[in-house]
């Protein structure tokens, strides 16, 4: 299912946090949104589902404008792996992936056979099922990220969208949890920090720079040592990596050369 | 501490649960009969339960009128309204703390209780002068409203409510009323002044069947609400994006769960008085046994709250007979320490 924004233009008090930023997340892609700090480009995710309604704009997720279609038709639709989720409750693993199934439930509705199956399966896929009474907030930060995202897998909804996944994990835990939503195979948009998981792991990208989609494409188009300057402030070369023979995006100060340890 | 699979970190899951609501309202039942039998005169609860079955059944009192008014007239709707004030506070209570994602919620946060108190109080000392017709609990009622509208007024921001905004203008609209209700005090009289007293420390003395009426049909009426919301409530109190991600309209629940807990907070208020600590500790007390999942924790809060405030209005008027206290001052003593075992039992979850 392919997710199109038009002109969206976010507001707050007459400041202009998004300006008309176009968006295009092709089915079964992975689409990374980049940008620095307060660029915004947690905004411009947080438009693409119901969290934040845009001032103008439209946001398609297949053909249907999501603030025509209703709450739970987005919630059927889109998938969310937010940065919100509050630790001061005792949820347990198998409670919070439960919750995946809220946009299927009638009010009523009790929690059958099928439901728990659904979830018991998600949690298999991201190897977190020995959690399942575990209480979440008691979890590791990978591990917590894993089982949003089998929470996210039990709501069944072709397109995933993920706000910085990876923020506060080790190295191990990023790359385990870029390698999970790459192999899901779902229309994927990923607001991430790191320019060469951007690189590796995203079909498409879409730099953000003072609230405006400054470029989007490829990875290679989006990342040019100039354009990379210019918004990060960063020297960058894209490089072969040694291990895979990947490109391999890496960076240097612009203003200060490291010195080797004076010996 | 490995735990095995199958075992839910919660004290209270699967069939035991269901248990638990069964014991609930088994627990209500006789605690309800019981705090009707106790008082001054003791009725046996043999004889509570045929009178309150004679009336139910065929709307005539039993073949002992004094018994009967003791019973029917005096006990039955003071017993009842502790129970329906134990019930709409814990609930409102379980909707603030979702809705605010803060554990000190409370169903006062927002200033239902300074106004109310206002009004009462002004009503109180200046005895129907300036709110004739109103009443003590029409003049709390619209001063709880009138707090309401104000911290709701304050605390949107282009029709959106903010979290922590409405918490600020709740303390301060709190504060504002406290002022004011202290002012009055200090012009009232020593006799005006210990109702004053006992209305603010809230009380069921005195409950009539026509005080019932608006506070049980607001608590009937929510309660029937909420309980269609859990999956919802659940969703909220993880967070504003992770609900909205879920398919929630995160904007109208917040909108109606605030709208619920007002109802239900200014509704008890306006008859009972600040009863305090029940809508702060139940529902806490509760997510400790069953967990915080909402479509658990409303209809055992509901239960918990009125069995708690029945037996403590029971102690209230039994402690010091024949005299009476506030049951505000009671509902802090008891229900604080059971409170604190919870926190210590506490199963280990690897914090």
């Amino acid at each position: 299912m392919k997710v199109v924004a038009e002109g969206v233009e976010v507001r707050i008090d007459d400041t202009i946090i998004i300006d008309r930023a176009d968006l295009v997340a092709e089915p079964g892609c992975v689409t990374g949104v980049i940008g620095p700090n307060g660029s915004g480009k947690s905004t411009l995710l947080r438009c693409l589902y119901r969290a934040l309604k845009p001032s103008a704009g439209t946001v398609y997720i297949g053909q249907e404008d999501i603030w025509r279609a209703g709450a739970r038709q987005a919630g059927l639709r889109t998938a969310v792996v937010a940065q919100d989720h509050d630790l001061d409750n005792d949820y347990s693993v198998r409670e919070v992936v439960a919750m995946g199934r809220l946009p299927h439930k009638r009010l009523l509705d009790r929690e059958t056979r099928a439901d728990r199956v659904i979830a018991d399966e998600a949690l298999a896929r991201v190897r977190m099922r020995w959690a399942a009474d575990r209480v979440f907030a008691t979890l590791s930060g990978g591990e917590r990220q894993r089982v949003l995202v089998a929470r996210a897998l039990t709501q069944q909804a072709p397109v995933l969208l993920l706000d910085e996944p990876t923020n506060h994990l080790d190295i191990g835990a990023q790359l385990e949890l870029l390698d999970l939503v790459r192999d899901l195979g779902l229309t994927t948009v990923a607001a991430l920090h790191d320019l060469d998981h951007a690189t590796t792991y995203c079909d498409r990208l879409v730099l953000v720079h003072g609230g405006r989609v400054v470029v989007s494409g490829p990875p290679a188009d989006v990342l040019v040592p100039d354009r990379v300057a210019e918004v990060f402030g960063v020297r960058s070369a894209v490089v072969p990596h040694p291990l895979t023979g990947r490109p391999h995006f890496v960076t240097a100060s612009r203003t200060r050369v490291p010195r080797p340890s004076a010996g | 501490m490995p735990r095995t699979a199958g075992s839910s970190p919660h004290l209270v899951a699967g069939p035991r649960y269901a248990l638990l609501l069964a014991g609930l309202v088994v627990a209500l039942v006789f605690s309800v009969a019981f705090a009707i039998g106790v008082g001054t005169v003791d009725v046996p609860v043999g004889r509570v339960l045929e009178i309150v079955l004679a009336h139910v059944t065929s709307g005539t009192g039993g073949p002992d009128p004094l018994a009967d008014q003791i019973v029917w007239d005096f006990r039955t709707p003071r017993v009842l309204l502790a129970a329906v004030a134990g019930a709409g506070l814990s609930l409102a209570g379980v909707c603030l703390q979702t809705l605010v994602r803060n554990p000190l919620a409370d169903p006062y946060l927002f200033g239902v209780s300074a106004g109310a108190s206002l009004g009462a109080v002004v009503a109180l000392t200046t005895g129907g002068v300036v709110l004739t017709g109103l009443g003590v609990a029409g003049a709390a009622f619209a001063g709880s409203l009138i707090s309401l509208a104000v911290v709701f007024v304050m605390a949107q921001r282009g029709g959106r409510l903010l979290g922590s905004s409405l918490v600020l203008a709740g303390v301060a609209v709190a504060a504002l009323g406290n002022a004011a209700t202290g002012y009055v005090q200090l012009q009232a009289g020593p006799t005006e002044l210990r109702r004053v007293m006992f209305w603010l420390l809230g009380s069921v003395s005195g409950a009539k069947w026509a005080d019932l009426g608006v506070p049980a049909a607001a608590v009937a009426l929510t309660a029937a609400w909420l309980l269609t919301q859990g999956r919802s409530m659940n969703a909220l109190s993880v967070g504003d994006d992770t609900a909205a991600g879920l398919g929630v309209n995160v904007h109208a629940l917040r909108v109606q769960l605030l709208v619920a807990s007002s109802l239900l907070t200014a509704t008890v208020v306006s008859v009972a008085g600040g009863i305090g600590f029940v809508g702060l500790i139940v529902p806490h007390a509760v997510r400790l046994v069953v967990g915080p999942d909402h479509r658990k924790l409303l209809p055992v809060s509901l239960l918990a709250g009125a069995v708690f405030l029945v037996l403590v209005d029971l102690v209230t008027r039994t402690v010091d007979r024949p005299n009476e206290m506030p049951i505000g001052i009671f509902t802090a003593a008891l229900g604080a320490p059971f409170f604190l075992v919870l926190l210590r039992n506490r199963k280990k979850v690897w914090r």
